[in-house]
């Protein structure tokens, strides 16, 4: 399997232009970044940051001030509330089981969306092994979820609402604030976590503000090191552990702390923050214009999620009928574009993504659909070169498909 | 829900990139569908066959990933020429899989939907024609057929959870 993948490599050579728009899945990390953490794997602070000597001492104050400005960042008021995890999934995990076990004296009960990523939808599933039981809020055929339904589902053994402030596949903004207030109005005891992996450095994001008891934000998708996230806690609410082992300077995760990543982190969160305002007004420029540079090329398109200020400025969903996503993606890699696809073929159970089954799509809607997702280093000229091969791409696609997807 | 690496082999990257026998066949003898595009495998063969029972010709167009189109590709070329009794006994997915240096195993049924839609074809070509089956094809039907109609009632069911919306849809 090793070997096809050197060849499948191989296609690859002579490719003139690079594009990455899988900034779903993974990111570039800017160099600037890179060149930050470097110095702490052998140069200063590589030393264990509870321990009694110089080494641990530099780690331990630079961890602190990274712990300071991520809170900052997300608008917490003190930065014990916030834990470092290897990546948003650990802290959609922390942030589920953590508090369930923690609250399960007063009741049973978990409340999420239909759309939410599959590291809040299936530990909020595995939590039914420890009895617990989760409810899924309808969405809208743009993402949004229905307030009625949330607040319905809302009673008095449910101790916890988890929801996204922005919907990773089709970049919906939902109203967090609004929903918090319905949940506190039904149940004040019941406590609200928002994965805002997808809101931070996207959308002003305030944990105060929106008034949640937990949200989660991850390294990779602001281009930061992948392995890296962070949980919000808000002060005085009661979690478990979930994990075991040495407590160091975070009490709800064990282990060493990697200084390193914690860095680079906390160094992409500088960038993506100190000039906000023009980095998302770019990543909004770039994805309007492929959105409607795609619409001007082909036909036969569905756009996926709410357009407007309602959705994410990086995000871009599209669905190419008569055109099945995973061959799409293989396409696109010959010619240095690369992006990711919600189609049945590309996963494991040939299940299509479950976000568009929510909204209303199509199983064959789902199988053309394509996710892109811009930042502030990509160019003009990358946006062009995409412009100008897609539409080769698709047609070359949609010749193999001939009448045969047509239903 | 989760993703799987797929390192598809050169000869399926090489069948992807360049399919033969592309397309369809205006002058085909007999036409079959497998799969159903609401799950998204979906395979149309168009076969040319002479009096004397010998596939002439084969042509596919496929609605799937790179393994649908590489296996599908591959099976015409590999009737092309066989009587239809040789086609139907010699052609099976595990040929079809070996043949092609192998496939990442979740996309096995990618070549059984081929095989089964050649299977059909044969099948509808002696219903077509209106002459009873010959001996060596079996009422029942083989392991890819009985694979491409569950793929088929999958579908249907998958459709079925679909919401309202889906419906009102074009
Ligand atoms: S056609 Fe869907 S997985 Fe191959």
């Amino acid at each position: 399997m090793v070997e096809n993948v050197k060849e499948l490599l191989k296609l690859h050579e002579g490719i003139t232009h690079e594009v990455y728009l899988d900034n779903e899945n993974s990111s570039i990390v800017p160099q600037e970044v890179v060149d930050a953490m470097l110095p702490y794997y052998n140069k200063k602070a590589y030393g264990n940051p509870t321990l009694t000597h110089k080494p641990g001492w530099e780690a331990f104050e630079v961890i602190m001030n990274s712990f300071q400005k991520i809170a900052n960042y997300m608008g917490a008021k003190i930065l014990e509330e916030i834990t470092f995890t290897p990546s948003e999934t650990e802290a959609n995990n922390l942030a589920i089981m953590g508090t369930a076990f923690a609250q399960k004296s007063k009741g049973k009960k978990i409340v999420i969306s239909e759309i939410e990523p599959i590291n809040v939808l299936q530990v909020a599933e595995m939590m039914g092994k420890f009895g617990f039981s989760t409810t899924k809020i309808p969405v809208n055929n743009e993402g949004f979820i229905d307030l009625e339904k949330l607040k319905e589902a809302v009673d008095n053994e449910t101790i916890l609402v988890s929801i996204s402030a922005v919907n990773n596949e089709l970049g919906t903004i939902q109203p967090i604030k609004e929903a918090v207030d319905i949940v506190k109005a039904k149940n004040p005891q019941t406590l609200f976590h928002t994965d805002a992996s997808d809101a931070y450095g996207r959308i002003p994001l305030n944990v105060q503000d929106l008034k949640v008891d937990l949200a989660t934000v991850g390294s990779y998708k602001i281009q930061g090191p992948r392995g890296m996230g962070a949980m919000y806690l808000r002060e005085g609410v009661n979690m478990e552990r979930i994990l075991e082992g040495q407590i160091g300077t975070q009490k709800l995760w064990p282990g060493v702390e990697n200084t390193p990543l914690i860095v680079g982190f906390t160094k992409a969160s500088e960038l993506a923050f100190e000039n906000f305002e023009a980095n998302t007004a770019k990543m909004r420029t770039l994805r309007d214009k492929l959105v409607d540079g795609i619409f001007n090329e082909l036909d036969d398109l569905r756009f996926n999620g709410p357009k407007g200020d309602k959705r994410s400025p990086d995000n871009a969903n599209i669905s190419i009928l008569r055109c099945e996503g995973e061959a799409l993606t293989i396409e696109l890699s010959l010619k240095g574009i690369y992006v990711s696809s919600g189609s049945a073929c590309s996963r494991r159970l040939l299940q299509p993504s479950h976000v568009l089954v929510a909204i209303g799509r199509r199983f064959s809607e789902a199988h053309g659909s394509i996710l892109m997702k811009t930042t502030r280093s990509l160019t003009e000229e990358d946006i062009a070169y995409v412009l100008e091969s897609l539409p080769t791409a698709v047609n070359r696609i949609r010749g193999i498909v001939g009448s045969t997807g047509v239903d | 829900m989760s993703r799987i690496p797929l390192p598809y082999n050169p000869k399926v990257m090489d069948l992807f990139r360049h399919p033969k026998n592309l397309g369809k066949m205006e002058d085909a003898t007999v036409v079959a569908v497998a799969g159903n595009p609401a799950c998204g495998d979906m395979i149309t063969f168009y076969l040319k066959i002479s009096a004397q029972d010998i596939i002439e010709r084969a042509s596919f167009e496929s609605y799937g990933c790179a393994a649908n189109i590489a296996t599908s590709s591959i099976v015409t070329e590999m009737i092309k020429g066989l009587s239809l009794e040789a086609a139907w006994k010699d052609i099976t997915w595990k040929r079809v899989t070996d043949e092609i240096g192998g496939l990442p195993s979740v996309k096995f049924h990618c070549g059984v939907l081929a095989v089964g839609a050649l299977k059909r074809a044969i099948r509808q070509y002696f219903k077509e024609k209106g002459v009873a089956a010959p001996e060596w094809l079996p009422n029942e039907h083989t392991f890819e057929e009985k694979q491409a109609l569950e793929e088929e009632e999958l579908a249907k069911t998958l459709s079925k959870r679909l919401k309202p919306e889906a419906e009102k849809q074009s």
